[in-house]
């Protein structure tokens, strides 16, 4: 599966607008194959819309978005069922239905669209449960019984039921504590290495943004402004991305690369201590 | 894609067993390995294991779980190693292989279930009672105190008249969400009472002109409609309907504001949520329901007037009043209206509290609906019948 493949998710001049109020203008955005992207933008600049875009849930008034290059209008009904299987997205919230138990929600995608025994069926996802690092006994636990982070990590089980090959995420760290949103930022880097994932994530955490993503994009004035490394990105002469990336709070992640590991060796001392 | 089947072959060298795998293991495909290899694997005496997987061309999680089942002997995973593939194969064979299941969902035996199920509901209903009342009480003291400040700035008005420097007296009631609320439960709903009524009424009055004219007392059928009419069917007629309409709203409006911790964000503001979202529907309930049970009597009666009227019994609408004022007297409608209010409070009451209990999930509003409207209209007709054996008793 070598060789120069198209990507997995293109977006060519994409306008969006609601009324006379232009949201994207001809925008450009792609993401190649086994990256994860983050996406980054001031309030109101249109992630969540973009994400929409891409998804499919929103049609843009311009443009064309292509999933491994082909244009998702000329797919055809079955081939864009086969899409959606290769899609995977955790809403901000998790979006679990809440009348189902965490394995049930895991297995609404597999029952669906395969039709496998349901021995096997419970077993596959009690593997996704795992592999998101949920304990076992919760798998006959409902929505409301779970805290904000389990919630997250049960609707990314959900999102990895099928072996999805791209994988949206909305703001996965939002809502953690430093501790779990530092433990989700190596889940997605080990789901990654495992499932040969393309990951694209709007985030505010920066320090998510350090830890995993290997692009960073920015959407400033209607469209993609810089798309590069985060070094790169940060250099880029824009109010909106100076104030962004050397704000105080940039500059305290900034300052200490591989903070966290310097942090767990201090705290590790005081204990011995 | 096309799917290519997936295909092994089981080998035991000593302690070791080579599993050599071919085609495509992605969950396209499992259903159909899935009985095929673990019956392969069954009956094998082996240590550990070695994975020949260069024939695969694709793997995802589902296939590198088949594979791994031969590993998992309850809960040891016994050692295994990949001799021929790549390391993506690898990782997704190691991911499978650390996968523990998680508990067996619940299971459901018939017989114990109902059984359970009818002792819980038991448990629930008596706790539900003892709910409801212990509401019902803190309703009552708040409403006092609302009362009381209601009194006590009428004092201190009379007194801001004649001294303006003073603070000005502000009152504890929600004068427009009470009006607003008003308009939801009583105007809104005075033409669907009023049509119903008219038709009960009407019936009523059908039944009547049958069974007492083949007696020759067709007159008495004025009688009957307005009996009926007055010390019953128009006040519960009203407080079925209004359970059923305003109840499920209370529930669902206070129960969709709990949810999304609308309810939570009042009380760390310091409102208090029965005074803000439980008074003013008690209030408006209770000032509306008497008119929608006068306009109710009115038009049942009106409907009893109009079947004498035309049918074949003819009596004329001068004739129907006169003798309804002659043999109906005033007390009958004081029965039906006395009742107007206790109805309007304990429906405000119950829908109100099944919205506050609504928790988490959307399942749970689904419940407390059902709930908050099956409990008001039994209300209703529980304490119309303590009402008819107290009139019984007291003679009226």
């Amino acid at each position: 599966m070598a060789g120069e493949l198209p990507p997995p998710i293109e977006a060519r001049g994409i306008l969006t607008q609601f009324g006379p109020n232009i949201i994207h203008e001809n925008l450009d955005f792609e993401v190649k194959r086994g990256e994860i992207v983050g996406l980054v933008g001031g309030s109101g600049t249109g992630k969540s819309v973009l994400m929409n875009t891409l998804l499919g849930l929103k049609a843009p008034e311009g443009g064309e978005v292509r999933y491994f290059g082909k244009r998702r209008a000329d797919l055809s009904e079955r081939e864009a069922g086969l899409l959606r299987n290769e899609i995977g997205v955790l809403f901000q919230g998790g979006a679990l239905f809440s009348s189902m138990t965490v394995r049930q929600n895991v297995m609404v995608p597999l029952i669906e669209h395969f039709d496998i025994p349901h021995e096997l069926m419970r077993e596959l996802c009690d593997m996704k449960i795992h592999m998101v690092g949920l304990p076992p006994e919760s798998a006959i636990l409902y929505p409301s019984d779970l805290s904000g982070g389990m919630r997250k990590r049960a609707g990314l089980a959900r999102s990895l039921a099928l072996d999805p090959q791209i994988l949206f995420l909305d703001e996965p760290t939002a809502g953690l504590d430093p501790i779990g949103a530092h433990a989700f930022d190596q889940l997605i880097l080990n789901l990654r290495e495992a499932m040969d994932l393309t990951v694209l994530m709007i985030t505010h955490d920066l320090d998510s943004l350090y830890a995993i993503c290997d692009r960073v994009a920015v959407l400033v004035d209607k469209k993609i402004g810089v798309y590069d490394s985060l070094d790169v990105v940060a250099q880029y002469d824009h109010p909106w991305v100076q104030e962004y990336f050397s704000g105080p709070r940039a500059r305290a992640t900034m300052a200490t690369p591989g903070m966290q590991k310097k942090n767990a060796d201090k705290a590790a001392a005081a204990v011995r201590a | 894609m096309l799917s290519a089947p997936a295909t092994f072959d089981l080998s035991v060298q000593g302690p070791v067993l080579h599993v050599h795998a071919a085609g495509q293991w992605t969950i396209e495909t499992v259903a159909q390995t899935n009985i095929a290899i673990s019956n392969a694997y069954e009956g094998l005496a082996y240590e550990s294991i070695q994975y020949h997987l260069d024939g695969v061309e694709e793997l995802d999680t589902a296939g590198a779980y088949l594979l791994t089942r031969a590993m998992r002997v309850g809960d040891v995973i016994k050692p295994w190693k990949l001799v021929g593939g790549t390391p993506g194969q690898e990782t997704l064979l190691t991911v499978a292989a650390s996968a523990q299941l998680g508990d067996p969902p619940r299971v459901h035996r018939q017989w114990r279930d109902t059984l359970d199920r009818l002792g819980r509901a038991t448990v629930r209903f008596g706790n539900e009672v003892v709910a409801t009342m212990a509401f019902l009480g803190q309703f009552f003291a708040q409403f006092w105190g609302v009362l009381m400040s209601l009194l006590f700035i009428a004092f201190r008005k009379f007194g801001w008249l004649f001294n303006r420097k003073a603070e000005r007296p502000t009152s504890r009631v929600r004068y427009k969400s009470v009006v607003s609320l008003m308009e939801q439960i009583g105007l809104d709903a005075a033409p669907i009472v009023a049509v119903l009524s008219f038709a009960i009424g009407a019936v009523i009055a059908y039944m009547g002109a049958n069974l007492l004219g083949e007696l020759g007392f067709s007159i008495f059928m004025v009688d009957l409609v307005g009996f009926a009419m007055l010390r019953e069917l128009a006040v519960i007629i009203t407080a079925i309907l209004i359970a059923g309409r305003s109840a499920s709203a209370f529930t669902a409006q206070i129960g969709a504001m709990k949810m999304r911790q609308e309810v939570d964000a009042m009380t760390v503001m310091g409102l208090d949520t029965f005074e803000t979202l439980v008074v003013p529907r008690a209030m408006a309930c209770l000032l509306v329901m008497p008119i929608l049970t006068f306009i109710a009597m009115m038009s049942g009666i009106a409907g009893g007037l109009l079947v004498a009227w035309v049918t074949p019994v003819d009596i004329s609408p001068v004739l129907f009043i006169n003798r309804l004022r002659e043999m109906v007297s005033i007390q009958h409608f004081w029965v039906g209206m006395v009742k107007a209010p206790f109805f309007a409070v304990v429906i405000a009451i119950i829908g109100c509290r099944q919205g506050l209990a609504v928790s988490g999930s959307v399942e749970s509003l689904g419940t407390r609906v059902t709930t908050s409207v099956v409990q008001a209209i039994f209300a209703v007709i529980f304490i119309d019948a303590l009402f008819a054996i107290l009139f019984f008793q007291i003679g009226v």
